[in-house]
């Protein structure tokens, strides 16, 4: 099962003729996920050749779609991950968007949070699940792989988790590499983000493959508070959480646009006491949210 | 990025919202001049700061001469609000109020769409009237995709209750105010007090503004309105540098990739410095993807010129950053400070490549370089070391 993308799950790469998108195609493809096509309307009807170890001739080429329609109508593809520069996102959003792509996964770090706000207010009315910006995407490991979480820290297991970190979620991934992930979600660190913590619990809590959930988040809004509240009414399956950024100051964007403590609100505090007051065992560092985990499974 | 009240009113003016003169100073000559330009008679000298409060602090004086304006832009010329020195203040034409407002439009993170707030009592901290009066504040949320047309000013003029005789003109200056937020991607847009004045004009008399720094990419003209002599020297020198950099007061120089990574590392050294004498993180430093020996030696020259800064922890997890790449990265970057690196440095390094990483360290054998198997292990080595040297 695992969450959002899974071995059926048929991916188109928008800006994969560029340097980022050409890279992390090849990681991918590396990694088993089916990457299906590029889009480029430049560059439609040709395609890119990628490295590919295991086939006869030691490459794989991918066709190049002059849109994502075109791609959706030929390959049958049901994810696109966007690698587009941050003026070109959100006409790249809305594109996949109006091609009716189920689910769209967007790479790119600083995207204007107007951009964000119109291209996600969109994907509501169309009935579209973004993920992202400013993410690292998501991996089901063993199934599919769209975004750039590297494959080779675990493989399949029993643990979902959600995050607003990149780097984090690869450091919780290693701390718990002996058990093994059903699906991880880098949900992006920007004020305006599609998929929030709340929507990967829900379907961590529906999904047979969990046991058991860790959720990192980190200062600014209120998002963590808000995952509490659900978590108090709904999730039934063990939650273990982490908060970044204890030591960060007021009014200070830490890194992801999004991570920034306003007056009172926001903070790490908040967030960890929200928690812990809905039943999460909050750990005080990743480690120490690691060994909580490891209770619980062991 | 916050904009000064004066930046706000060029900006509203721009667009069409109704203002009233203003001029910045920053000496009380052009103070003189500025009052003299708006006529000679009654003007406002406000200091400009991006703090609330400051009519209380003494910041906001009423002159009735271009000599009385130079001489109360002396006294408030170089005052200190709350921590902010005052270097500029803005010469206000003066108005008659009759009625005071409120409104802003800002981003709503929650509902990833934006709020219109709008009261018929204005002039009063919000914050306040929200908590004591919530009914006496109208809040509307405004459709990324529609905007605030002449239908949604209708409806928030008329939930906030004003009087027939100022709906159309207050709607008006909505209006504008929303093209000031659609234009300028802002992320705030806040008018406290929007007056109705003596003679019937609506006039926005004071400003906030905040501006999307990711949207720059489409406002040439944003990075003007930046106040580049208020930024810490050390955080100047990491932007020209395209270093994602924040200056904490402490003694433990922070290096990792990913801002989520970065943020912990900072909690973690924290924890592990309240058994080291109290030492802290000195600052927020995160060299994203690529740490190549250039991007690795910049930063470790901003923090080595931290006179505060005792010792170095370097927390990488590679993911698509190869760990070997970082240890090359940090041996170059030694060899590139020579001896203005003069404090030690842990490192820990962990994913993609980290044994050829560790051996490219453990060759080297630089005597500043300890180490670290863990994060935990290295934010405590980092934080035992910079209390030796304090």
């Amino acid at each position: 099962m695992a969450i959002f993308i899974n071995e059926d799950s048929k991916v188109v790469v928008q800006g994969m003729t560029g340097s980022e998108g050409q890279k992390h195609t090849t990681r991918m493809l590396a990694s088993g996920t089916a990457v299906v096509g590029g889009v480029n309307p430049r560059k439609a009807g040709t395609s890119v050749s990628f490295p590919a170890p295991g086939s006869a001739d030691g490459s794989v080429d991918v066709p190049v779609f002059g849109s994502v329609a075109d791609a959706m109508a030929t390959t049958g593809a049901n994810v696109s991950v966007i690698f587009v520069p941050p003026a070109f996102t959100k006409a790249a959003v809305v594109e996949a968007i109006e091609a009716g792509m189920p689910l769209v996964v967007i790479i790119t770090e600083g995207v204007p949070v107007k951009d964000s706000a119109e291209f996600y207010t969109l994907a509501e009315q169309k009935g579209v699940r973004l993920v992202g910006p400013n993410c690292p995407g998501i991996i089901s490991p063993g199934k599919s792989n769209v975004g750039i979480i590297p494959a080779d820290i675990t493989g399949p297991g029993k643990v979902g988790l959600v995050s607003k970190s990149g780097t984090l979620t690869y450091q919780m991934m290693y701390e718990l590499k002996d058990f093994g992930f059903s699906t991880a979600v880098g949900i992006g660190g920007d004020p305006v983000i599609g998929t929030t913590h709340i929507d990967a619990l829900a379907a961590f809590e529906a999904d047979p493959d969990t046991e058991a959930i860790v959720m990192i988040g980190e200062i600014g809004g209120d998002a963590e508070e808000r995952a509490a509240a659900y978590i108090k009414e709904h999730v039934t399956k063990p939650v273990v959480g982490y908060v970044a950024g204890f030591t960060a100051p007021e009014g200070k964007t830490m890194g992801h646009a999004g991570a920034i403590v306003s007056g009172s609100s926001g903070t790490a505090q908040a967030k960890k006491e929200a928690l812990e007051a809905a039943g999460v065992k909050v750990g005080k560092t990743p480690s120490e949210t690691a060994s909580l985990m490891r209770e619980i499974l062991s | 990025m916050d904009l000064f009240e004066y930046q706000a009113r060029d900006i509203f003016e721009k667009h069409g919202v109704p203002v009233l003169g203003g001029v910045v100073a920053t000496t009380p000559e052009e103070a003189r001049s500025g009052a003299e330009s708006l006529g000679g008679g009654t003007v406002v000298v406000k200091a400009q700061v991006k703090v609330g409060g400051r009519g209380k602090a003494g910041g906001v004086k009423l002159a009735h001469s271009p000599e009385e304006a130079a001489q109360k832009a002396e006294e408030i010329l170089g005052m200190d609000i709350k921590g902010h020195t005052v270097h500029r203040v803005m010469i206000a034409a003066g108005a008659r109020i009759a009625e005071e407002y409120y409104f802003s439009v800002l981003l709503d993170r929650a509902n990833r769409s934006y709020l219109a707030m709008c009261s018929v009592e204005g002039g009063v901290e919000i914050e306040q009237l929200a908590v004591e009066r919530p009914e006496a504040l109208a809040k509307i949320e405004v459709d990324p995709l529609v905007g605030i047309d002449a239908a949604k000013a209708e409806e928030i003029v008329t939930a906030a209750g004003f009087a027939d005789d100022v709906k159309a003109d207050v709607a008006d200056a909505i209006q504008k105010l929303w093209t000031v937020y659609l234009e300028e991607d802002a992320t705030l847009v806040e008018v406290n007090p929007l007056v109705k004045t003596e003679d019937g004009a609506i006039v926005a008399l004071d400003g906030k503004v905040t501006l999307d720094e990711n949207a720059g990419f489409r406002h040439a003209d944003h990075e003007a309105l930046e106040d580049k002599a208020a930024a810490d020297p050390l955080e100047a020198k990491a932007k020209e540098n395209d270093l994602n950099y924040v200056k904490l007061d402490g003694e433990v120089g922070i290096i990792g990739n990913g801002a989520g990574l970065v943020m912990s590392t900072l909690d973690v050294v924290a924890y592990a410095g309240e058994a080291h004498g109290g030492v802290k993180p000195a600052n927020f430093l995160d060299i994203g993807g690529g740490a190549s020996a250039s991007v690795m030696a910049a930063g470790l020259d901003v923090i080595l010129n931290d006179p505060q800064v005792k010792s170095v922890f370097v927390n990488v997890f590679g993911g698509i950053t190869a760990c070997d790449a970082v240890a090359d990265g940090i041996v170059q970057a030694l060899e590139i400070l020579g001896a203005e690196a003069n404090k030690p440095l842990v490192v820990r390094l962990d994913g993609n490549n980290v044994v050829e990483g560790r051996r490219i360290l453990t060759e080297a054998n630089h005597p500043l370089v300890t180490l670290a198997e863990t994060m935990d292990g290295g934010a405590d080595k980092a934080a035992e070391l910079a209390a030796a040297a304090a």
